[in-house]
């Protein structure tokens, strides 16, 4: 399945784009994603930490996706 | 009750405060974040707030509502700036009424500490010789 990808902040800066495509098996995880990414992107793994969101709510690293979920990238948050 | 807000304009702190306002509540307190003009020493320019908006929001209603479910506190109210900032603007402000100061102390700290964890809101710095994403690196 392909699972469309929004970045924020320096993972913007990361993937060259503000959203990106990729390729899981059916049922893949938050960690299949994770490691995915990390091949790519390998400046992932320079971050201080980074989280992922499915359905605007912070992810686990078992959670299985599902093609139509909306899955971010959050990078360290600075707000306030 | 709660006002949560995330725009692009600037905050009208007296209007924060005259939100919370109420006969019922004997303390207010505010927090104001304020734009520096420095970082380590180095001069800032200006900061630029991008928000993952529909998310950032449910994380500020989130805070909100754990700040009234911990402490007995009448109101909060939670706006944070988007776009770019000048030195001396101001991102975010934090109000809370509650009948005493001690509630409204407690709460009012541990919503502007809990955002900077969890709201997916990033702040980028701009000098004069470059930019920085604000904590993304070690």
């Amino acid at each position: 399945m392909n699972i469309n990808v929004l970045a924020f902040g320096i993972a913007k800066d990361i993937f060259g784009a503000s959203a990106i495509e990729v390729e899981l098996p059916e049922a893949g995880t938050v960690t299949d994603l994770r490691s995915k990414l990390e091949e790519k992107y390998p400046r992932l793994k320079q971050l201080a930490s980074y989280m992922i969101a499915v359905n605007d709510a912070y992810a686990a690293d078992g959670d299985a996706l599902q093609q139509q979920d909306e899955v971010a990238i959050i990078p360290p948050v600075s707000g306030g | 009750m709660v006002d949560i807000k995330l725009t692009e304009e600037p905050l009208d702190i007296p209007a924060c405060v005259a939100w919370v306002m109420s006969p019922e509540c004997g303390g207010i307190d505010v927090f104001i974040g304020t734009v520096r003009n420095a970082t380590k020493g180095r001069a800032v320019l200006r900061l630029e707030f991008e928000a993952y908006r529909q998310m950032a929001l449910k994380e500020m209603q989130k805070i909100a509502k754990q700040a009234m479910e911990k402490w007995p506190v009448q109101k909060v109210l939670l706006h944070h700036r988007t776009g770019t900032l000048q030195v001396g603007e101001v991102p975010v402000v934090i109000a809370v009424a509650a009948a005493h100061r001690a509630a409204a102390f407690d709460a009012c700290r541990y919503i502007i500490d809990t955002l900077k964890q969890t709201v997916p809101i990033w702040k980028k710095e701009f000098f004069e010789d470059g930019e920085v994403w604000v904590a993304a690196h070690p």
